[in-house]
């Protein structure tokens, strides 16, 4: 096994994975921004929010804007770690 | 055979995945409709600009090419309108190259972008009306402080956390200092002493809230 331990499950998606690297390096991104730059549908943007929200990868602040609601979305610290980890045997399993 | 077929399957994916997290990197927090060609056209405006500004202001006697008080009002109208050209040309470029790409022009990264390109554009305005007004020298601990916070709010992009706020800082007291250069010493201490020790302290509290 090894290096396969630090591949996250939870990353093992397309839809998480990209909101993981859009968060790791924007202070954050609000909803309307993840979906122009992930190219998806807003229920399956939501669960996937919700997924990483559940495991404490991301974290979100409401507020209002023009009186409308907004929800950001920024990465917590146990998420960075996670995401890097994973990063980092993603590159170990790629042959040079 | 079949499990070497699978982990090169499982490879390319993973290829891929590093391909996607790299471009949704730098899709996501930089500004890309930028063209190279706005740069170029700015360069010739200033060289035509600077062309005609040397025949008309320039061409009777050896004259220095400087700033006096004859031609400060003819060369500033040939400052303001090489610095407009070159803004409307890089507008227009980087909204037709963001059509094509089927991107929006304004949008986060956009105002990233020009937010930190006017930082230092309008404090080295301020810095050169202040000189241009107290003909002083004596600006060096302001220079310092004025370059340094350039230099952090530019190096706060590539970097996690605040640094661009004590740019801010460094930036607000190395004007102070053009304009109070008696006092240039103690606005030094300010700025490279207290102001690190108090944006050292914020930072140091924030990381343990985190």
């Amino acid at each position: 096994m090894g290096i396969i331990d630090n591949i996250n499950k939870l990353f093992d998606h397309r839809v998480r994975l990209g909101i993981m690297s859009i968060l790791v390096v924007n202070e954050n991104a609000d909803f309307s921004r993840l979906k122009e730059l992930l190219d998806v549908t807003d229920g399956n943007l939501a669960s996937h929010l919700k997924a990483l929200e559940k495991a404490e990868y991301i974290s979100t602040e409401k507020s209002f804007i023009d009186r409308k609601p907004n929800t950001s979305y920024q990465a917590t610290k146990k998420g960075r770690n996670e995401f890097k980890k994973h990063i980092d045997a993603l590159e170990k399993l790629i042959p040079k | 055979m079949w499990f070497k077929v699978l982990l090169n399957m499982e490879n390319k994916n993973y290829l891929n995945d590093i391909n996607e997290i790299r471009s949704l990197m730098n899709r996501s927090s930089r500004f890309i409709s930028l063209s190279g060609f706005s740069a170029i056209l700015a360069g010739i405006y200033a060289l035509v600009g600077g062309a005609i500004a040397y025949y008309f202001l320039f061409s009777n006697g050896n004259e220095r090419v400087f700033f006096n008080e004859n031609n400060y009002n003819t060369a500033s109208i040939f400052l303001i309108s090489i610095l407009i050209l070159s803004i409307a040309s890089a507008y227009l470029l980087s909204r037709k190259k963001a059509r094509e790409n089927h991107q929006k022009l304004w949008d986060g990264t956009a105002k990233r972008l020009l937010v930190n390109f006017l930082i230092p554009l309008i404090s080295g305005g301020l810095l050169i009306l202040i000189i241009f007004h107290n003909q002083h020298y004596g600006i060096t601990a302001s220079l310092m402080l004025i370059f340094y916070g350039l230099a952090l709010v530019n190096a706060a992009k590539y970097a996690v956390g605040n640094i661009h706020y004590l740019g801010y800082a460094e930036i607000v007291i190395g004007l102070l200092c053009a304009i109070y250069p008696e006092n240039g010493f103690w606005l030094w201490l300010l700025g490279f002493g207290i102001a690190h020790v108090v944006y050292g302290g914020i930072m140091v509290l924030k990381e343990k809230q985190a």
